[in-house]
């Protein structure tokens, strides 16, 4: 197998790109890189080849397009699904049949990722598809593309990595790794989109990034993209006289992103409008939102202008009458954008949590409160012994440090093209500083907000062999399984659990650890459950430990996890002792095995659907 | 077409090569002609006859095709601006019912559009790249098809003047591919909400 060019994937909640490195006009830190248009049905018979795959799906009624109105260069005679930049325009007008956000479901903890549940709200007739399945068709039609662009360097012999936010857990990590196998990618690596973001930034420096950071410097990347936020803490280390960035700590999973500030401000506007006696119908409030994200983006950049005019266009064909004209006060949007989405808030704020209603309709988790600031400060005062164990950091952090430290800021995601917005994380984060009596952190600079997930990706392919630089720190998190503490049962009492810990932090990729000293007897044939807990504090557990109790922010309870022994060659019933393997595969993943005495192994499933 | 200078265009130069180069083989009385008129080829030989249209040769089925996917990129560019910019729909009011704060309403959703149809399918660069107003001069041998000469035409290369417009020149067009059995008469379909 001999690669030309190291792919990058960036499959997004609303957007989708690939980028790619050329291996042979590539050396050390200078690279050679494209982004690749990927042809797409953008009106029924019309394809156009656009850098980004919006990703969302629209799933036809059949008689609602001509045969043959959804050609794709690779397949002439039409697909059945339509994916891009259609299926947003029509599914805007026909929502029933649109499945959108399908990466936020895919790590949706309480719903079976498997199960056919997308369009949550399709009627009966329409046949769903399960968010494994919506990924996967992300997935292959950018490898198509690639394939059609690229016949002499087929998409299966390239070196290929696909990005996940850092949030994701071990579910979702091995979820999209399935869905990339079914969409036919052979070998590919998944990697955190902070880590693409700064990956994204060193290639971007063409090596200045030296100059830019130093050993000792902690970078906060902040990354809010379309529908979710995502921040990670990368460490630059000197090691052998060069720099080495070390990601220390990722933040937790927050779906709050761009899509919602455009939402918030349309239905602001909406209101405004229903005030004066004018209701927009569902087709007028979706132009009426790009109309606000326009809007929102001139007044974010431009500190003097007051107002900005938006049109919603009338839907019939009288333009003139028919167009209701509103406009977007400055006020407005530092209202609802800056100081609702980025209020300047103390460091010791904390994310509103509301107790859920008993009865909640089936959907997403979306991040109970909006300020991305106030998501930020409680990641960095958990991640505030992040560095302790660092080489060379040892007196940067002291005690009295209410948060971890950022010397330096990384921002990614198409909100930041607001200038105001950057600033405002800035000033934030420095009052905080300031605060503690710290030197304000920096600004990064050069970033490429809308494409440098993918290119991010692509350098990483490409430094996968050797070319380039490399962020090292392993698994993000820590795992659990519980075990019921031996106390004499109480009545009335649920026994103690006490957790277990079965893959530590930072197992580097391609390590394998064993369990010492337990032994678990399986029945065979039977399903066996373990509940499950992962940590982005707990750096200092070692395999095996045994943990009796915890702070209630240091373990995270996940998906039950499940170990099923197939009968084959052994007697149901029979119960077999096994000790657990964790492993982090070069892949990116982290698989859990069974392992009996004899040396056969069985995989042990983190997606399962716990019956509830 | 206004050329002032009357020059032919180049299909029709393209034509008028093969015309000319078929009556130059099939008749000796013309040939004579061309050879001797000081314009045409100078040498007796037939061969430089063949030699005038040496490209477009084997593009010689060239013409037919484009004439056929002309009206069809025409039609392509109108529901590009129908969907973006709702030109037809704007173009089909009469102003004369509405009042200009109406009427620039309604521009604004045009002229984002156009703009947006514009930068998404064509590179558009201008012509010369003088600031508007300047003194320019035109050597001789200028590409009288970019520049138009005005006002006081008169004399020989190299002309010296002011530059009134710019111009503008498409470097790069992308529109859309169609499917085989797409009808591009279609502007913007009915819409029928159930």
């Amino acid at each position: 197998m001999s690669a030309r060019y190291a792919i990058g994937i960036d499959l997004g909640t609303t957007h989708s790109a690939l980028s790619y490195v050329d291996l042979e006009a590539s050396d050390g830190e200078n690279t050679a890189h494209g982004v690749l248009p990927v042809p797409q049905l953008t009106a029924p018979g019309t394809v156009e080849a656009l850098p980004l795959l919006p990703s969302f799906l629209y799933l036809p009624h059949p008689d609602e397009l001509a045969p043959g109105e959804l050609a794709l260069p690779w397949n002439t005679d039409g697909e059945t699904l339509v994916a891009g930049d259609m299926a947003r325009s029509r599914g805007a007008t026909t929502p029933i049949r649109l499945v959108s956000s399908a990466k936020s479901w895919l790590s949706h903890p309480s719903v079976d990722r498997r199960a056919a549940i997308l369009p949550t709200d399709a009627p009966e007739e329409v046949a769903r598809i399960s968010p494994l399945e919506a990924s996967t068709r992300y997935l292959a039609h950018l490898r198509q593309a690639w394939d059609s662009a690229h016949p002499e360097a087929p998409f299966d012999q390239q070196q290929v990595t696909v990005t996940i936010p850092a949030s994701f857990d071990p579910g979702a990590r091995e979820l999209t790794a399935e869905a990339a196998r079914n969409a036919g990618y052979t070998s590919a690596t998944l990697l955190e989109e902070p880590q693409a973001a700064l990956y994204s930034w060193i290639q971007g420096s063409n090596g200045a990034w030296r100059k830019q950071v130093k050993a000792g410097d902690i970078v906060l990347v902040v990354d809010v993209g379309g529908g979710t936020s995502d921040f990670s803490l990368i460490a630059i280390l000197e090691v052998d006289g060069k720099l080495e960035p070390h990601r220390v700590a990722v933040g937790d999973h927050i779906l709050l992103g761009g899509d919602n500030m455009d939402l918030a401000l349309a239905h602001l506007v909406a209101r405004k409008l229903a005030a004066n006696g004018t209701q927009l119908d569902a087709w007028q409030m979706r132009s009426l939102t790009y109309g606000c994200r326009g809007a929102k983006e001139h007044l974010l950049a431009d500190a003097n202008a007051t107002t900005w005019p938006i049109v919603v266009p009338s839907r019939g064909s009288k333009l003139i009458g028919g167009s209701i004209r509103t406009e977007l006060t400055r006020e407005e949007v530092t209202t609802f954008i800056t100081d609702g989405f980025f209020p300047r808030v103390e460091a010791s704020a904390r994310p509103a949590v509301r107790t859920r209603a008993g009865l909640t309709q089936l959907g997403l988790p979306y991040a109970q409160d909006a300020a991305v600031t106030r998501h930020l400060a409680a990641f960095l005062a958990r991640q505030a012994g992040a560095t302790a164990e660092l080489e060379g950091f040892a007196g940067r952090v002291t005690p009295e440090h209410s948060f971890l430290h950022p010397s330096a800021v990384l921002f990614n995601g198409g909100v930041f093209k607001s200038g105001i917005l950057a600033q405002r994380v800035m000033d934030t984060i420095n009052d905080w500083l300031y605060m503690e009596g710290a030197e304000p952190a920096r600004m990064l600079e050069g970033a490429d907000l809308d494409l440098a997930v993918a290119r991010g990706a692509a350098y990483y392919s490409y430094a996968r062999r050797g070319g380039g630089v490399r962020i090292r720190g392993g698994t993000a998190r820590s795992y659990y399984v519980g075990v019921e503490s031996s106390m004499p049962a109480i009545p009335g009492m649920e026994p103690p659990i006490q957790a277990l810990c079965v893959a530590p932090f930072g197992m580097e990729e391609g390590s394998e650890l064993e369990l010492p000293g337990q032994e678990f007897g399986l029945v065979v044939g039977e399903p066996v459950h373990f509940r499950f807990f992962g940590s982005t504090t707990r750096r200092q557990d070692r395999i095996g430990e045994v943990l009796d109790f915890w702070g209630p922010d240091e373990l995270q309870e996940q998906n039950e996890i499940q170990a099923t022994l197939p009968a084959d060659g052994r007697m149901p019933g029979d119960v077999v002792q096994v000790t657990l393997h964790a492993l982090a595969t070069e892949a990116g993943t982290l698989e859990l095995a069974a392992v009996a005495r004899d040396g056969q192994r069985w995989k042990v499933e983190f997606d399962v659907r716990t019956p509830s | 077409m206004s050329t002032p200078t009357q020059l032919p265009s180049f299909w029709s130069r393209l034509s008028l090569a093969f015309g000319t180069f078929f009556k130059t083989v099939g008749d000796a009385e013309f040939a004579a002609r061309v050879r001797d008129d000081q314009v045409g080829p100078v040498a007796a030989p037939p061969a430089p006859a063949p030699v005038a249209p040496p490209a477009p040769a084997p593009v010689a089925p060239a013409p037919v095709l484009l004439r056929e996917t002309t009206p069809e990129a025409a039609l392509q560019l109108l529901t590009l601006l129908q969907r973006e910019a709702r030109l037809i729909d704007f173009a089909h009011e009469n102003l004369a019912a509405y009042a200009d704060a109406d009427i620039g309403a309604a521009a604004r959703v045009v002229h984002e559009g156009c703009a947006r149809v514009l930068k998404d399918h064509f590179t558009i660069a201008p012509v010369r790249s003088e600031a508007e107003g300047a003194r320019v001069t035109l050597e001789e041998g200028f590409d009288a098809s970019s520049v138009r000469l005005t006002g006081n035409v008169v004399g020989k290369a190299p002309f010296k003047g002011t530059l009134s417009h710019r111009g503008w020149k498409a470097l790069d067009v992308r529109l859309p591919q169609l499917s085989r059995e797409h009808d591009a008469s279609v502007l913007a379909p009915a819409e029928v909400e159930l």
